[in-house]
Order: structure tokens, then sequence, then C-alpha cells
């Protein structure tokens, strides 16, 4: 029983807490001195509490003066007395009293409806007429109590009320609210709705949930309907009807592993999403790496920090046009890899290039570049993190059925990833530049030697690699917070998936960021995410002892 | 040092002495035994790169004592085959002898190094931060464990080795200076001399009068011929006139396999050769 | 570039242990702290008085200085490039700090050996050497070189960090060991101790300074060289370039481990940030700047930077990092040969010699 669904109704929405409703409770306990209220026109009817049959139509007063009864039996009658009634605003009231904001004037006879009961004064409309009735207090308006029982009576009956009108999104929510709702009471309701339904979706849900509501009535068959439904209420459904030693437990516990062994499935597709998630940063941050170092055989220690600077450059554009993160993201893409590419060649001309042959002078020289480039960016930006908004259809998680759910950031970055990765590949496989990058690659004296301006392409090279690590650093400013310290976390780990994957081999670095971010996430649960760390690291540094080149080893007379 | 007497302790002594290791620790440094035949022997070796078959069935055999020339155009796979048999490369199939006793391919560079076969680079490398006289004496033939290494002092009998190669490659005069401010052809002659150091059973000298003159062309020939009986060398040359002024015998090596053996003019007659070659480097002879 | 006659015999700097430099270097370290014992011992009223603050960082240097050699056999003589020595470091300094944890509080399990002078020092050495041992018999054998070797190490002392941060692993989890209160049934809090470190910090950088001379002179160190320059050629003479490197490699883990071990009494804590990996490159640049493949260079290279980063951090906390990286960058870029090549340069002593003017290196 779970009131987490997607609720729509048609008064205010809003979920009843338990501490709500004990301030509720409390509230109507203690509001005996009351004050007279503007008195309203003369009560007529008390509803007789034995047949609320009798104002089957059209007396509203009499259908929510039935209400006004200690008993929560008879206010349950009194409820489906409402819903089976043909009163227009019986969805409404219904809900109102669901969310305990339905109430009578204490002194008088006039049913209210609390739209907004935070403050002290709630404003409140008439439960009839639905005009405006100025404030009450807790004091003026007696609000009907529910208990847990009723509670779950009303949404049945609010959810077979909903199911025969509006449209099928609706019904469909409503049919999936039923699932595990289904009483006595409204079972044959139910059914017949069922029968009328015109929507599958909508016809497999009720299916459901009177296959649960059968199968609590002993029926062997209702079984076959709940197969493979990973819908947690019907597992917690199955769970006790399992636990007997009967024919039927026995079926139920063979239903009930069956869908533990679906669901089991879908976690292994979650944690891969995860993993491929987490291996796409890896791959963003670690393909400019690559690049870098296969063609010009040097390792950018500042590598971490073009990132940082290209999630900066996202949060500044942002902060150029507040309220629009949709455009500023796509403003960033472009933007972050023009800043980090401009740092990167500058990089390239003052330093890099005068080191030339000297890889680990390089790597000394790159890593005092990366310590003064996060002082800087601390310097100017202050050492606080900043925090990036993603646009909206960034946020949120795609829901495709109980079990599986891909938030939509990551699988963003995940898309992303891909995308970059192919544009590099075409970028490598059919440009002018491509060619020249992996001849130089490949034979640097004999690229020369054909006329390829090996110092142009060190250039481009270099300054691609960085505007890369910038594109990393936008989608990465969509995921955690940006900070001066953003990039150092991805240094090392970049490495081990340019080592791992093979030096200056894109389709190396894609498989090994992938299957790093894979394995990680697929250790995390067993032993913690330091360890799968730990491992992840030992296991790499093993792996190099059986491959030095990497996963796609080139091979051939190294002279 | 110490000896084994019958003590209990006899043993335990023999264990702990410190001049020696457990034998199993002691790398396979047997004579080479030339007794049933050849020195080298390579028999259908392949290794290919990426689907490129660099060696294809190469059958080779050099008599202990024998100077054996190898030419071949490029990429007929002369600087691979050296690789093969001094450990750097492994082949995907064949077998590889030195002597009858030593499988090469079940061991690697050093152990190679150490049964006797030293290689001289096609690109002269010397330890340029070392100077001459530190060079050959990295290269003497000794103990080359760690330990050993460590201790080692260069005694009387190795210095005259040294002042010896000094001599026949002639870098007397150059004796103290960094191996790195040598000329190219100095440089050359070192590398020869370190090999000369390792009193090698087998020398692999790939491309040796590379960048030399005329005159250091001569000496080379004169001093690879003399050294030839005494030891096994392979020569892997471009230079035509150089391998005639040398050789007795030349392997043709083409497309991974050995194309032609014999004579020099044997070889240069054949007609097979002279269609790999076009005649192009023939002019040279 | 000139070059001079040809050098009619050895370049004794380069192949006897009592070189000038040797001579030098020991005189120096000698000097300096018999003066700064000296100073010390002069009445506190004196204006040449040496607290026992400057001691203790002068102790502090020291150990730095100790792990500079370290790094410096490896990386100057033999082209190992470390980005992990902070991880032998923090080792050495680990079982130190588990031992005197041990002198007030009975330690758990396993670590309760470690109550024991003997057995903390031999684990002082065994630790990092042992880690060194496993690590480069892996990482040698398989020929991983330069930058591969230099990632790995990073990575190994990145592992340990996050090892070491986990309070499962029994060494006080992001907090480090602390409370140290005896040494040797000493306490940690008096003077005298103060000086007692100094003293053994300042003996163990000699000791240090001369084991790692005799072997850069013997013929391993010219193996080791060769090593550096033309590591394939080595191996076709016939040496086990993997062996030299191994046994070079867990010598320096030891001296790394000593240093740490000794730094840790002067403190007086050790926590996973010396595993951090911009410790050990940070070390890397010290060694860059004093000069590679010299020794004293690393021992001078310690102590300038040091200094600089002591005086720096209390003046301007912001810029030192700015400094910092751009030693990096123009120590690489302008004195690829660092102080020591500026020295040498100086006294025009590389090919030839001019007997003439002959001056001293300040050490």
């Amino acid at each position: 029983m779970s009131f987490t669904t997607g609720w729509k109704g048609p008064a205010p929405r809003r979920r009843l807490t338990i501490p709500m409703l004990l301030c509720l409770l409390m509230a109507c306990g203690l509001g005996i001195g009351s004050e007279a209220s503007a008195a309203s026109g003369e009560s007529q009817v008390q509803a007789s509490k034995g047949e609320p049959q009798a104002q089957a139509k059209g007396e509203p007063r009499a259908l929510l003066g039935a209400l006004d009864t200690g008993s929560f039996q008879a206010k349950g009658d009194a409820a489906q007395a409402i819903a089976e009634s043909g009163a227009e605003q019986k969805t409404r009231w219904l809900q109102a009293l669901l969310d305990g904001r339905l109430g009578k004037e204490r002194r008088g006879d006039r049913f209210y409806i609390v739209t907004d009961d935070s403050g002290r004064e709630w404003p409140i409309i008439d439960a009839i007429t639905f005009e405006d009735a100025g404030t009450g207090t807790r004091r003026t308006v007696d609000i009907f109590k529910i208990n847990n029982e009723l509670r779950t009576r009303i949404e049945g009956l609010l959810a077979s009320l909903s199911l025969s009108a509006g449209n099928e999104a609706s019904r469909l929510s409503a049919a999936q609210r039923l699932v595990g709702e289904v009483t006595a009471d409204n079972a044959d309701r139910v059914r017949g709705m069922r029968d009328d339904e015109e929507s599958d979706a909508v016809r497999g849900q009720l299916d459901v949930a009177l296959a649960l509501y059968d199968l609590q009535q002993g029926d062997a068959e209702a079984l076959d309907a709940l197969r493979g439904n990973l819908d947690t209420r019907v597992r917690n459904a199955l769970t006790p009807i399992a636990a007997g030693d009967s024919a039927l437990a026995a079926e139920a516990q063979s239903v009930l592993d069956g869908i533990e062994s679906k669901r089991a499935w879908y976690d292994r597709a979650q944690t891969l999403f995860f993993g491929l998630s987490a291996g796409s940063i890896l791959v963003l941050a670690a393909i400019g790496l690559a690049i870098t170092f296969g063609v010009m055989g040097v390792i950018n220690m500042a590598h971490g920090e073009l990132i940082m600077i290209g999630a900066y450059t996202t949060w500044l554009i942002q902060q150029a046009l507040p309220g629009q993160p949709g455009l500023a993201l796509a403003l960033a893409i472009p933007g972050g890899f023009l800043v980090a590419g401009g740092f990167g060649v500058v990089i390239e001309r003052t330093v890099i290039r005068f080191l030339k042959g000297r890889p680990l002078e390089t790597l000394l020289a790159t890593f005092g570049l990366s310590l003064v480039l996060q002082q800087l960016v601390r310097t100017v930006f202050s050492p606080l993190n900043r925090r990036v908004t993603s646009p909206e259809w960034l946020q949120g998680a795609w829901q495709i059925n109980e079990a599986l759910s891909l938030t939509l950031n990551r699988l963003g970055v995940l898309l992303f990833c891909l995308a970059v990765f192919a544009a590099l590949w075409a970028l490598m496989r059919y440009t002018r530049l491509g060619l020249e990058v992996r001849a130089v690659t490949q034979n640097r004296a004999m690229a020369r030697a054909m006329g390829v301006r090996a110092t142009r392409v060190d250039m481009l090279t270099f300054g691609l690699g960085a505007g890369v690590a910038g594109l990393a650093g936008v989608a990465l400013s969509q995921l955690t917070n940006v900070g001066p310290n953003l990039g150092q976390g991805y240094i090392v780990d970049s490495f081990l998936v340019v080592v791992f994957g093979g030096v200056g081999n894109l389709w190396g670095t894609l498989v090994a960021g992938m299957s790093l971010g894979v394995i990680n996430q697929v250790l995390q649960p067993w032993v913690g995410a330091v360890l799968a760390k730990i491992i992840v690291l030992v296991g790499v540094i093993l792996f190099i002892q059986k491959r030095p080149q990497g996963i796609f080893a080139p091979k051939g007379r190294t002279s | 040092m110490s000896r084994t007497d019958g003590s209990r302790f006899g043993k335990l002594r023999e264990i702990a002495r410190p001049d020696r290791v457990f034998d199993f620790m002691v790398p396979a440094q047997s004579p080479v035994d030339v007794r049933h035949g050849p020195i080298l022997y390579l028999e259908d070796v392949s290794v290919s790169f990426d689907g490129f078959r660099a060696i294809n069935g190469l059958n080779l055999t050099v008599d202990d004592g024998e100077l054996r020339c190898i030419i071949g155009p490029n990429g007929a796979g002369k600087t691979t085959m050296m690789d093969i048999i001094t450990g750097k490369t492994r082949p995907d199939s064949g077998q590889v002898w030195f002597g009858s006793r030593h499988n090469l391919l079940t061991l690697d560079e050093p152990q190679i190094a150490n049964l006797g076969i030293g290689r001289k680079f096609q690109k002269p490398t010397v330890f340029e931060a070392l100077d001459v006289t530190e060079n050959l004496e990295l290269a003497m033939a000794g103990d080359r464990r760690i330990w050993k290494t460590l201790l080692a002092r260069l005694d009387r009998e190795g210095q005259a080795r040294i002042d010896e190669v000094l001599e026949t490659i002639g870098l007397t005069e150059e004796r103290y200076r960094l191996a790195g401010v040598l000329s190219h052809g100095q440089k050359q002659w070192l590398e020869i001399g370190m090999l000369l150091m390792q009193r090698p059973r087998l020398l692999l000298v790939d491309e040796p009068v590379a960048g030399m003159t005329e005159p250091e062309m001569h000496r080379t020939a004169e001093l690879l011929t003399r050294l030839a009986g005494q030891q096994s060398v392979v020569v892997v040359e471009h230079d035509m006139g150089f391998v005639r002024s040398i050789a007795r015998q030349v392997s043709v090596l083409h497309q991974g396999s050995v194309l032609a053996e014999g004579t020099m003019d044997q070889v240069a007659s054949d007609p097979r050769v002279i269609e790999v070659y076009l005649g192009g480097d023939e002019e040279a002879a | 570039m000139t070059i001079q006659a040809v050098p009619q015999e050895r370049d004794r700097s380069r192949q006897a242990f009592l070189s000038r430099s040797t001579l030098v270097t020991t005189f120096a370290l000698i000097v300096g702290m018999l003066a700064v014992l000296i100073l010390n011992a002069l009445p506190a009223s004196s204006a040449l008085h040496v607290s026992g603050a400057t001691v203790a960082l002068l102790g502090k240097y020291f150990t730095y200085m100790l792990l500079a050699l370290a790094v410096d056999l490896i990386w100057g003589y033999l082209g190992i490039l470390s980005l992990g020595h902070g991880a032998f470091f923090a080792l050495g300094g680990y079982a130190m700090g588990l031992y005197l944890n041990a002198q007030t509080s009975p330690l758990p399990g396993w670590q309760s050996i470690m109550t024991y002078f003997p057995v903390a020092a031999l684990a002082i050495l065994l630790a990092p050497g042992l880690l060194a041992l496993a690590f480069g018999w892996l990482a040698f054998r398989s020929r991983v070189t330069g930058v591969y070797f230099s990632i790995i190490t990073q990575a190994l002392t990145f592992a340990l960090m996050l090892a070491f941060n986990r309070n499962e692993m029994g060494m006080g989890g992001s907090t480090g060991l602390t409370r140290f209160y005896e040494l040797l049934g000493f306490s940690l809090a008096s003077e005298n101790m103060t000086v007692a470190l100094f003293v053994a910090s300042g003996m163990a950088v000699l000791l240090a300074f001369w084991l790692c001379r005799a072997i850069t002179v013997s013929r391993l160190g010219r193996v080791s060289v060769a090593t550096r320059d033309a590591e394939a050629r080595v191996r076709f003479i016939g040496y086990r370039v993997d062996h030299v490197k191994l046994a070079l490699f867990v010598v320096s883990a030891m001296i790394a481990g000593v240093a740490g071990a000794l730094y840790v009494p002067q403190v007086g804590i050790i926590n996973p940030s010396t595993f951090a990996p911009l410790f050990s490159i940070e070390v890397v640049v010290w060694v860059a700047l004093g000069g590679r493949a010299t020794l004293y260079g690393a021992l001078l290279g310690a102590l300038v930077v040091n200094y600089l980063k002591t005086v720096l951090t209390g003046a301007m906390p912001d810029a030192w990092l700015f400094i910092l990286g751009g030693l990096f960058v123009l120590v690489t870029m302008l004195l690829p040969r660092g102080i020591a090549g500026v020295i040498s340069a100086w006294r025009g002593t590389r090919f030839g010699r001019r007997t003439g003017e002959r001056k001293e290196v300040s050490a």
C-alpha cells in the first residue's frame, strides 16, 4: 500500500504524512471552545445514518452530512454512498476527505473544503458551491477524521471513480493505484469496469489488481496474471501467500521466484547503465588524453584542469544567461571546447613545444601548470563549489518499468559521450587533419618527410585534446558541482583508461573507459566504493603485466 | 673461500656460502655444444605482425667459426631474424637452437647474451653518459649478477683486455672521452669493441659499415675476417662491395625466407636474386 | 659546445667514491649539524640561539632530504620516475607510528608485535621494501617503463591513500596515527629528544648519501646509468635489466621508509595525506630543482624548496601553489640540470679541467 505513485486528483495534490495527520487530529481534538462564525443557511437534513442509500440522488448536503459521524465504518459507508451517487462534486469531496481537508462548520451546517492548511488561518471554500468562503481556523471548521483503513477504502473509491471517467492516462494511473486496493467493496465494480475498458494497458493493470484480490481470496488461477510482474506491491502481496505450505503457496513461490529473477535482471541492467554512464565520463576525460599521448607521446598532467576549465565555462555562461539553462548548456558545448582548446594551444606553444622528446619533463612541467591553473581558479572564482543547474529536460528520470529507471542527466552524458566519440572518430577517419594526426602517431619522422607539418599537427592535436577535455567538463558540470579540484579526481582514472585501452587508440579508450566504469559499478555493492576503486587500480596494474600495450595492442617490429 | 667439511654444519655452510647461489638459480651458462653440428640452427621459423608475415618458413644454419653474410632488400626480414635469435621477438612457430644444447626460444635477451651471442645494432647504441673505457668495461664478459656487479673491480687482467680492445678499435686516444661526444664512425667502432669485450661465440652484426669512410670500411672488413675462425659471425649488410670483400658464404633473404645461398659469385648470378634486386644494388659490386 | 682537449684521466666525480662532491657534501652536512647543535646549546637569551622548534624543523628537512635522495637514486641514475615514493615514505612512517602508539597503549591483533623496537625497525625497512619488491617485480618484469611506470606508481600511492583512509585498515582511518609520547623510553616532548632526532636524521642522511654514492660509483651504478640511456643495449650485453632496476628500486624504497620513520616522531602525526600523489610529485620537483644524478643536488633541492615553502606558506599562503607550479615549469624548461647543473657549468668541469680555478661547492 503506497501513496507514492503519481497522484492526480482534482483537489490540490499533496501527500499525507503521518506527522501532518497527527497535527490534524490534535487540532480537531483541541478545537472545543469555538467562536461563532458567519452563520449560513438553515440546516435542513440530518442524514439518517442507517440508510445512506435513501439520499441516493442529488442531495449533496445529505451525502456530506452522513460523514459527520464518529464511526469510521459509517463514514466509509457514507463515502461509498458519495461515490455511488450522481453528485458532480463527488471526486473532489472524496479527495478532500482523503487529504483531511473536508470539514463541517462547527456552529452551523455548511461544509467547507480547506484549500491550504499550512497556516493558522485557512482559506476555505464552500464544499457544495466551491465559492470562496473566507477563512476558517481549526476552531471554526470541524475536519472529518479518517483512519488508515478508511483511507485505503477512499483511495479504492477514488481510483474506481477516475476509472470511469477521464482520458486514458488518468484511467491508467487510477488502475495502477488500484493494485492492492481492490476490496470486497469495489471488486465487482472494478470487474465491471475492466470488461468495459477499451485500452489494453489499463485493462492489463486492472487484471493485475483483480488477480491480486482473487489470489487473496484463494484463487490459484489468478497467479498466472501476476507472473513476471515487477510491481513492488505485487511482490509484497505475494510474499505472505508464498510463506505457507499449500499447493497455492508453492505456486505463489514459483511466481515470486520468477519475479525475483526478472527484477535481478533489471537490477543488472540498472547497474550496467550506471556503469556505462560512469564509464562515459571516464571516456570523455580520457579520450583527449589518449589523443595527445598517442600523437605527441606527452602526458598532460594539466588535463584534469582543462576539464575544470570546461566546467567553469559552463557555469560562467549560465551566470550570463540566468533562467535559460537549456540555451546556456547549448552554448557551453562549443564554448567549453573553444576555451579549453585555447588554453591547450597556449600550453603547447609556451611549454610543451620546448620539451620535445622529454616525456618525463613534460609530465612535470604540465603538473606544475595544473597547480597554477587550480590556484588561479581558486583566486579568481573562490575555492567554493559552484552549482550548475541542469535544463529541465535533463532533470528527473526515465521510468521504463517498476524496476528500471534511467536518470536523464546520466543518460544525456552517455549519449553526449557517444556523440563526441563518433565526431572524433569521423574527424580522425575522414579529414585531412585526422590523416596527418594518424601519420604522425605512427611514424613522426616519416610523416615529416612526407611533408606533414608536424609542429602544426602537434598544436592542433593538443588543442583538440584540450577541447575534448573541455567538453568533458561541460558534461561533468551536469552531474556534480564545479570546483577548483574538479579535474584532479579524474586524472589518475583517465590515465588508467588510456593505459588500459592502449595509447592513441580511440576504440581502445572507449572500450577501456566503459569497462572500467562497469567493473567499478559491479564491484561496488560487494566491497564498497573505496575497495572497488582499489581493486580496479590493482587490476589495471596487473593487466599491464599481461598486455603492456593495452587491449588493442598494435603488433609490429619495434626498432 | 669456504670448503665443505664433514661436520653437520658443512651442508649448512655450503648452502649459506655467500659467493654462490643455488644451483637452480644459476643461469644456464654451460658451454655451447657444437660437436654435432652447426652453432646456429633455425628451422621453419615464422612470425607475423598484424597479418604481415615478416619471417616465413625461414631455414638457416651457421657453422662454428663461419663468417656468413646476409643480404636482402628492405623488408626481407633481416632485422626481425636478428630479433628472433637474440630473444627480442618470439616467433609464431619454428625452432631456434644455439649449438645442439640451447633452445633459444626458451631464453630471454640477457640469458642469450650470456650464452655468448653478441649483437651490434643497426643504429650505433653506446652508453653516451659513460666514457669509452666504461663502455668496454660494462661489456666485458663476467658475472652479471647484481651483488657481483656492485662489488666488481676492474682487475689487471680486465684492464689489459680493455687496452687490447681499445687498440683494436683504434680508440686508445679517446679512452676517457664520453661516448656521447664521439663521431658516428667512432661510435660504430666502440660498439664493435663492446662486442669483442663480450667474447661471444656468435656475433650478429647489423650494417656495421653504415656511415663509415672507405678506410674505416677496410679496417672493419679486416677485423671481421680476422674474428671468423675463432668466433662465428653473421653480418647483415646492404653494401655489396663490403659484402663481396668479406664474404665466403652469402644468404639472400627475400620476403621472410632464404631465397638463395652460396658464394657471392654464385648468388650474384642467380636469376631469382637478380630479379629481386632488379640489378639495383648490384652496381656497387 | 666546444670540445676541449681529450681528457687524459678518468672523471673522478663519476667513478671514485671519494670525489670532491662526496667530501664537500659530507663536510657540509657535518659542519651544518655541529653548527646547529652549538647554536642550540647557547643560552636562549643569545641572539644566535637556535630554538628547539627550529631544530625540529631542520630535522624534518633532513628527512625530506633523505626522501629526495631515494628519488634521485632511481630517477637520476636509473631513469625511473616514481610518482609514488611518498607511499614508501608513508609506510615507513606508519610502521614507526604503530610502534610509538604501542608505547602508550597495547595494540590489537597482529599490530601488537610492533611494540618491540627491533620488530618496528625491521618493519620500517621491510614494509616499503617488500611493497617495492612486489610492485617492481611486476612492473619491471613486463618492461613497464617511462611515463607508464610513472603513472602506475601514482596509481599505487593513490590506491594506498584510499586504503589507509578506510577505518577497517586499523591505521586510524583519515585521522591517521597520532598521540605519540615516547620513543625508546624517552619522552618525545623533551628538547633533548628533538636534538637527538635531529642528529639521527642528519646521520641517516649522511649514511644514505654514502650508500648511494657507493652504489652509483660501482659498476652496478654504471650499469644503471647505461640502463637509463640505452636499456635494450644493456640487455643485449647480458645484464638483467629488471633485476638491476628492482634492486635499486627496493633500496630506494627502504631509504624512503627510513625517512618516513624519522619524520613521524618529529612531526607527531602520520595520516593518509602523506600518500597523496601531490606529495610524491613534489618530491620530484625538489630533485629536479637540485639537479638529477648528482645526489648532492637532491639534498640541496629538498632543502631549498622546503625552506621556501616554510617561509612562503607563512607569508603568503595563496602564492605558494603558484610558486610551486611555476618551479615545475621553469626548472624543467630553463634548468634541466638543476642547481647542480649550474654549479658544474660554473666550475666548467664537464669536459677537461682547468686546474687554475677550483672553487668549493657550497652544499
